[in-house]
């Protein structure tokens, strides 16, 4: 393969994606597609589940602003390659091996920032004078939380999700430089072995994968929130 | 020692029309030199927009304005602009800078020296009450709302506009301060000669700082008269109303006792000793009420600054001037 | 890693403290080239967007959609053109800047409050002298925010430049990673993280610098 054809790069590619060859065994393009969507959804799941009760509890206390505001301007600050160095020495010593288990770990911190920080933003936005005026008809302080207070938050809460998963989607494929599956199989082995249509595929699917991502959440926000909420702000 | 000569500002059949409604509609009027013209109305009557196309933020779409005889349309807008003050009532202060050069603004632009930007604006600080030494150096944050409203007249004033043009330039402060900012309004444009353009929902404030006040309803102009006349004689319903029901005693407000028909045949000491002895700068409006309040008919007047005795006050005269207003 | 290696060797550290330098000196190097020139480019199609509001939509889904791509793909789809270059990781370093500027600076001008706009035209100010010395100045604040999170994502998106074969810190994770050496991957993570926080620090002084007025009490 040559670097230079560049022409035939889009030949090739197109030849790589039509050979069936890439469709059977462990490195099928459907097997690769599966383990990193597995591999990202399992990661902003865990992240989901951890951030998402800190940022509403901090929201609705109003507790730790000046950390739960900041901690998404940490989380840009980690380089992921970094994240996946750290990773590795952790999982090896739970005796995790490489691959799957120090991307997840590597993963999750880099998809917690904007799920805790949108969810934080997002509950200190609501109306004070609605929260006052639900306390006022009886309602418990989880009770303000989930009817109140959470319903007027989705839309920022969502959009911190799209912001994580779409994070992880692309870092995800860095998996494959520690043995991981998923889509950066390809463009790490392309790159190793020099051939450049399995990388330029690799590299196509990937960047469709999370272009993808970021389209269907965009219209899953759109249907979920009330047009009522509909709101320009991102915090992030 | 008046700075600046104050230029005549002429409407000549100006007209603005938007795509949907005529903001201004065939506006006529002059403001001689040195005068304060109020622009008063109720909203959307067309008061902003007169006054930003004097200074061509908003482009007439007939007619002529001119200032001194020359069209402002023959001028460069940036040139011209710099040569008309303008406050506005959000004052619009440079955040980024502070009152010192916020105030040397329009010298900068000139491309005055350093020096005497400098002075200048120091001397305008002092001129509009902020303390130089206080103020200079900080940033328009610093500053309450009075005190950001005088440093918008300083900057205005700096390069010694002919005219200055004013858009409710007291209307976001208290009425106390607003008295005072009032009162040296007053007092600055008198000293410069400035023409100024004041715009205002206040007909108190028109009355108070109008050579001129120029009513204005739906874009047209309504009436043009000093303050005394539009009391006096309000041209028609709608002034009438505008200007209030207790006109009368507004207008009573403008006249003072010394300039009233005093009766001089009466002794000092045949007036009644419960009467309070009134200055001749005091207004009819202030010597009536004094007079209701001590259950008196007559007052005395006395000069402002020897005391010397000039006549007795009457309530029947102040009820003769009441009456001859309709 | 193998057994019996300590976490992290300090002679190693000791012993490489000129690769270490060096490293240093080329992630500098990269992101300062990549924020510069993203700055630029951000800053001339965020003139054109203030011009031409029309053009705002497609230029923000241009530099949205380069913004989602991965990094690595990102990197991996220029190959064939630029090859392992610098070029192919500048490419990709200053695609990853634009949305963030060009936000921030959009913003920070369009924020500017009219009052102040008004007041400035009215006094005299023509429109360059007005959009330089009023409109930028005041929108400084807003737009160095802007620089601070390029610069960021810039220093961390620097590390994956490794793999084209450029990397500054990225070099020695990867080294780090495909040795099984802790030591190497571990200096190479936690100075690419101190870079980070460095350079925004820095940038939190040029911002003061530049806006005092930000600072007074209100
Ligand atoms: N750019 C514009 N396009 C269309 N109509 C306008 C525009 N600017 C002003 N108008 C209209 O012109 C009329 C006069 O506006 P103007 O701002 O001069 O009123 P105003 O007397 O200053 O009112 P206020 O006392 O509320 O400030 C209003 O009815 C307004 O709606
Ligand atoms: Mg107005």
């Amino acid at each position: 393969m040559d670097p230079g054809g560049r022409v035939n790069i889009f030949v090739d590619t197109f030849a790589w994606f039509t050979d069936p060859a890439h469709y059977t065994g462990s490195n099928a393009v459907q097997v690769r597609v599966f383990e990193h969507l597995e591999l990202s959804a399992l990661a902003v799941l865990i992240a989901a589940a951890i951030a998402l009760p800190i940022g509403l509890y901090l929201g609705h206390t109003g507790r730790l602003a000046f950390i739960a505001l900041n901690v998404a301007n940490v989380g840009r600050a980690l380089p992921s390659l970094a994240l996946l160095a750290f990773a590795l020495p952790i999982a090896f010593s739970l005796g995790l091996g490489l691959g799957f288990w120090p991307t997840l770990i590597s993963l999750i911190p880099l998809a917690l920032p904007p799920i805790m920080t949108n969810a934080y933003v997002g509950i200190r936005g609501v109306d004070r004078d609605v929260i006052e005026a639900a306390r006022g008809m009886g309602l418990s302080e989880p009770g303000i939380l989930r009817t109140v207070e959470a319903p007027l938050a989705l839309p920022l809460i969502l959009s911190g999700l799209r912001t994580a998963s779409v994070n992880v989607v692309a870092t995800a494929t860095l998996g494959a430089l520690v043995a991981g599956g998923g889509l950066g199989r390809y463009i790490v082995d392309g790159l190793a072995l020099q051939e450049y249509d399995r990388l330029f595929a690799g590299a196509l699917l990937v960047a469709t994968l999370a272009i993808l991502v970021e389209v269907a959440f965009g219209r899953f926000e759109a249907r979920a929130v009330s047009p009522g909420l509909r709101s320009p702000a991102d915090a992030l | 020692m008046p700075n600046a000569r104050g230029a005549t500002v002429e409407f000549r059949d100006v007209t603005k029309q938007y795509a949907d409604q005529v903001a201004v509609d065939g506006l006529s009027f002059t403001v001689p030199a040195g005068k304060i013209c109020i622009l008063v109305g109720p909203s959307g009557s067309g008061k902003t927009t007169s006054l930003k196309m004097v200074n061509r933020l908003i482009e007439p779409t007939s007619g002529a304005i001119l200032i001194d005889g020359t069209d402002v349309l023959q001028e460069d807008p940036v040139q011209l602009r710099r040569r008309i003050g303008y406050v506005i009532q959000q004052v619009g202060l440079f955040p980024h800078q502070t009152i010192e050069e916020n105030v040397g603004t329009v010298p900068r632009l000139l491309g005055w020296p350093k020096d005497r930007i400098r002075s200048r604006s120091i001397e305008l600080l002092a001129l509009v009450g902020l303390d130089p030494k206080r103020y200079a150096a900080r940033y328009p944050a610093q500053l309450s709302g009075g005190e950001r409203q005088r440093a918008g007249v300083a900057r205005a004033l700096a390069a010694d506009p002919p005219v200055m043009l004013m858009d409710e330039p007291f209307g976001a402060v208290d009425p106390i301060v607003r008295d005072r900012l009032q009162a040296e309004l007053l007092r600055i444009q008198r000293d410069q000669g400035t023409t100024v353009l004041f715009v205002t929902h206040d007909i108190d404030e028109a009355i108070r700082l109008g050579d001129r006040i120029a009513i204005m309803k739906d874009g047209k102009l309504v009436q043009y008269a000093p303050p005394g006349e539009l009391l006096a004689h309000p041209a028609n319903e709608f002034v009438a109303q505008f200007v209030g029901s207790d006109r009368g005693l507004k207008r009573l407000g403008l006249l003072t006792a010394g300039g009233a028909d005093l009766d001089s045949g009466i002794e000092r000491a045949g007036v009644d000793p419960r009467a309070p002895e009134l200055k001749a700068s005091t207004t009819l409006r202030d010597a009536l009420a004094l007079m209701l309040e001590r259950g008196v008919q007559q007052a005395p007047v006395v000069d402002d600054n020897d005391g010397r005795y000039l006549g007795v006050l009457t309530l029947a005269k102040i009820s003769k001037m009441l009456g001859s207003q309709a | 890693m193998t057994e019996g290696e300590p976490l992290i060797r300090w002679d190693w550290i000791g012993s490489h403290l000129d690769e270490i330098g060096f490293r240093l000196l080329q992630h500098v190097e990269l992101t300062a080239i990549a924020v510069t020139v993203g700055f630029i480019i951000a800053f001339v199609l965020s003139l054109l967007i203030l011009r031409i509001p029309r053009i705002e939509g497609p230029v923000t889904w241009v530099t949205g959609t380069l913004y989602t791509i991965p990094s690595l793909a990102l990197f991996a789809l220029l190959i064939p053109y630029t090859g392992l270059t610098l070029l192919s990781a500048e490419i990709g370093l200053v695609s990853y800047t634009l949305l963030i500027l060009i936000r921030n600076i959009v913003r920070g001008i369009r924020d500017v409050p009219a009052d102040v706009i008004e007041a400035a035209t009215g006094m005299g100010y023509d429109n360059s002298d007005r959009f330089w010395r009023v409109e930028v100045p005041l929108a400084t604040a807003v737009i160095i925010a802007g620089v601070r999170v390029a610069t960021i994502s810039t220093i961390g998106l620097v590390t994956v430049t490794a793999l084209i074969g450029q990397g500054g810190f990225g070099f020695l994770i990867l080294i780090g990673i495909q040795r099984f050496f802790s030591t190497e991957l571990i200096v190479g993570a936690v100075c690419s993280v101190s870079l980070a926080i460095f350079a925004d620090a820095m940038l939190v002084l040029l911002q003061r610098r530049l806006t005092p007025w930000t600072r007074v009490a209100g």
